[in-house]
């Protein structure tokens, strides 16, 4: 056996992701085939990629498996292990070249990314606090103790320009000033691990892969605001994040970086876990506070800022889960250094979970400035199935869908706000020409109305009104005059609504109709949707001439509203289909005639 | 069922910052939030089964009436909705043969919608109990259910 062979370590992602598609089984295949040849395995949290998952890598090698089945564990032991030729068949294959990729330093995905908080995902065990003690884990809070004083800190974290990462982006130093300086004896510190924003799931991920960098941050702020007691909230969708921490938690207090007299300092901190209970708008720090205090999660009128008088009455300061992630970061490296990444007003890096119609989904932390193109088709790989880009939404529910034409922008807090979009919690979503614009729109105010905790009435009208609109539009039911009314409604709840929800959720509606105009006036007017997704607009069609008759549709036809014999062309009764889309589909993939089966405008009723 | 009641109250303290951790207890314990148990809580934290009843029916996460054995949550959130999240459920629904918010006769399954799951990349999907099903299609969905278990195969088909 050769030197490399005896040091080897073979690291299995165990995040959501690669769990759900079956890592644990691969790790008890290859613990047993390891074990015999002496080399360890290790389990990790999510490296951001996990539509390539399960995800295994072989170090120091660097090869990087991708898809790994259990079937595969045979030929990584024998091919690799035992004989250093590496399965050429599991590296990731790049979707432009499709040349196939065995280092993951040298695939695009990761190669243009600038990975600062994400460093240690995928790369450490989350449940062995030794492994984040081994890359320098907990120095920075040995410095914040026993080298700086708060106001020290807190001027380090203000020259470094770090800026909030939930959302508003509110510069995180004065924040920390205001709470260290509030009077009262009693603080509190909360962690907002909410991440309501459907499509995003950073920091879930931070969570699962690297707790304690989250730990230590809180630790930090804690010491320097004057916090003895924290709080985690962390949305109910997160098991496994919740048992990361559990574990993390219960580790740092055994190596004394929690709880009384810390490490010896004389500075005593814990930390305990609240679980949310679905409510989007509990995201939002006020409702958030209702919520720990046992209430319905809505929001209070501002100010007092929950820095004055948040938990109980009490100074509260409350941080998105990557703000904290970066601040070990910033003490140990240097403020200077964090302030040389970025732009002008945005410091650092920015991360971002890439998804919907887009080759590569992820987690993608790049620096601030780099231009939505670099994001979607340097690292996210383009639109599959050679489909064109229609639009990107930043933000989630309280965004914009941006169109072609900004796909050059710098992203950070402020191109994007003027864009009328924000940055939000740092959720993309990709769309392409198969998206109806109209209907996402329609989709993000059923959301919002939904989630609207009624408590002012042009949040919880408003949002409602605007929602039945749009449906209307949708269903091919619109007028001209919908869309001011779309517009003067929008206006009216931003002016109107107490909390950033309601403020910010005409965004989505206001953005499209703005950039993609045209969409809702062929709804309108054409009784069309480009896109064949609103089912009113369409109808399916045989086109007699292609269709050979292999009964592929008859057999897939939920509602058996194809008929035709064997060989001759089809017919589709429109009164039965129920525009399933499934007919389409089959004919498209599976079908001998290939393309016989249409999507088409259908007649406007009278 | 009472006795157990009481065991979970006993972990809490009595303040109204504790009802919904004790909610999130009694749902653990018993899958959902009974008559009784608001009544056994409304007594140990000297608060009204009005005032319960307002918090909790405030969140999604808490059901009253007793689920199936395994609850499916169906992701509605923008990634999964751009990848056709919405067929997916329909699928859900025409395997089990019922909508959001019920339960199918054999006390098997459960259906709710949730706003992510934070699978995002492998959208679309669903959740079985505490599993991640992604990268699902018509065909996935079908699969899972016809193996009667919660045991499935996701499907490749993007
Ligand atoms: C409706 C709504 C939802 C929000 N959801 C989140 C969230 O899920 N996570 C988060 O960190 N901040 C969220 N925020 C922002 C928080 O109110 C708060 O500004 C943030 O946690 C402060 O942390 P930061 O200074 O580190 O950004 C939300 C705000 C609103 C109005
Ligand atoms: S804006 Fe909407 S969510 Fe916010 S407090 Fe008002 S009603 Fe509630
Ligand atoms: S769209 Fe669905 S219901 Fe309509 S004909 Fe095709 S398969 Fe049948
Ligand atoms: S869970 Fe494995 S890469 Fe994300
Ligand atoms: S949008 Fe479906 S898992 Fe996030």
């Amino acid at each position: 056996m050769t030197q490399t062979e005896n040091t080897r370590t073979i690291l299995i992602c165990h995040g959501t992701g690669c769990v759900s598609s079956k890592s644990p089984e691969i790790r008890t295949a290859l613990e047993k085939e390891t074990q015999r040849l002496g080399i360890t395995t290790k389990l990790t949290g999510c490296h951001g990629f996990c539509q390539q998952g399960p995800i295994v890598i072989v170090e120091p090698d660097g090869v990087f498996y991708t898809r790994v089945g259990v079937e595969d564990v045979t030929d990584i032991v024998n091919s690799h292990l035992q004989n250093n030729k590496p399965v050429g068949r599991l590296f990731y294959q790049d979707p432009t070249t499709g040349k196939r990729i065995q280092h993951y330093r040298d695939i695009p995905f990761y190669k243009m990314q600038q990975r600062l908080i994400l460093r240690n995902c995928g790369h450490i065990n989350p449940e062995e606090i030794d492994d984040y003690l081994a890359v320098g884990g907990y120095e920075a809070l040995k410095k914040v103790l026993f080298e700086m004083t708060p106001e020290k800190v807190i001027e380090n974290i203000n020259i470094s320009g770090l800026r909030g990462r939930g959302g508003a982006g509110f510069p995180t130093g004065r924040k920390w000033e205001i709470c260290s300086k509030a009077s009262g004896e009693e603080k509190y510190i909360i962690c907002n691990a909410d991440e309501g924003d459907p499509g995003a799931f950073m920091d879930r991920s931070i969570l699962e892969a690297d707790p304690h960098s989250v730990l230590e941050g809180m630790s930090i702020a804690a010491h320097t605001v004057g916090a003895k007691k924290g709080f985690i909230y962390v949305r109910a969708e997160y098991p496994l994040a919740v048992k990361r921490l559990e574990i993390a938690i219960a580790q740092a207090r055994k190596k004394g970086f929690l709880g009384k007299d810390i490490l010896g300092s004389g500075f005593d901190f814990d930390i305990e876990i609240f679980e949310g209970a679905g409510a989007f708008v509990c995201g939002e720090e006020t409702a958030l506070i209702e919520s720990i205090e046992g209430r319905r999660g809505m929001p209070r009128h501002r100010p007092p800022f929950p820095v004055q008088s948040g938990l109980w009455g009490k100074p509260t300061l409350i941080n998105n889960v990557k703000t904290l992630a970066y601040t070990p970061l910033i003490i140990v490296r240097g403020a200077d250094w964090f302030s040389d990444i970025g732009t002008e007003r945005s410091k650092g890096t920015a991360v971002f979970s890439i998804t919907g119609k887009v080759a590569n989904c992820g987690l993608v932390e790049v620096p601030m400035g780099t231009t939505l193109h670099e994001i979607i088709y340097g690292i996210g790989g383009g639109i599959p199935n050679r489909k064109k880009f229609k639009a990107v939404q930043t933000g989630g529910p309280s965004g914009g869908c941006l169109s072609e034409e900004f796909l050059g922008l710098p992203v950070d807090y402020e191109s994007l706000t003027s864009a009328g979009s924000i940055m939000g919690s740092g959720g993309l979503v990709v769309m392409d020409e198969d998206t109806c614009i109209v209907d996402v729109a329609k989709y993000f105010l059923d959301f919002t109305q939904k989630e609207s905790c009624g408590k002012c009435v042009p949040c919880r009208v408003g949002t409602r009104l605007m929602f039945e609109i749009l449906d209307r539009i949708t269903h091919g039911e619109g007028t001209a005059e919908d869309l001011l009314a779309l517009r003067t409604l929008g206006d009216t709840i931003k002016k109107g609504a107490l909390c950033g929800l309601g403020q910010t959720a005409p965004n989505p509606v206001l953005t499209t109709l703005r950039y993609f105009s045209n969409e809702y006036l062929e709804h309108i007017k054409e009784y069309r949707c480009r896109a064949s997704v609103c089912k009113d607009l369409i109808e399916f069609k045989v086109i007699r001439e292609k269709c050979t008759g292999c009964q592929s549709c008859v057999r897939i036809c939920p509602t058996g509203a194809i008929t035709g014999p064997r060989s001759k062309p089809h017919n589709i009764d429109a009164s039965k289909c129920i525009k399933c889309r499934s007919c389409y589909e089959i004919c498209r993939f599976d079908a001998i005639a290939g393309n016989a089966i249409v999507i088409r405008t259908v007649e406007k009723k009278s | 069922m009472p006795e157990k009641i009481e065991s979970i109250l006993q972990k809490y303290s009595r303040g109204q910052d504790e009802l919904i951790p004790i909610l999130q207890g009694v749902q653990k314990e018993f899958g959902y939030i009974s008559l009784e148990s608001v009544k056994k809580i409304s007594r140990y934290l000297r608060i009204t089964e009005n005032q319960i009843y307002g918090v909790s029916s405030f969140y999604a996460q808490f059901r009253f009436t007793s689920p199936g054995r395994h609850l499916i949550k169906a992701c509605r959130g923008t990634a999964c909705h751009v990848r056709g999240a919405q067929r997916i459920l329909e699928e859900v629904k025409k395997q089990l043969g019922i909508t959001e918010g019920e339960t199918t006769p054999d006390l098997e399954y459960s259906l709710e919608t949730v706003a992510c799951i934070g699978c995002c990349a492998l959208a679309p999907c669903i959740m079985i109990n505490e599993e991640v099903h992604g990268r699902l299609s018509d065909k996935g969905v079908a699969n899972i259910f016809s193996k009667k278990g919660t045991e499935g195969e996701s499907d490749d088909t993007n």
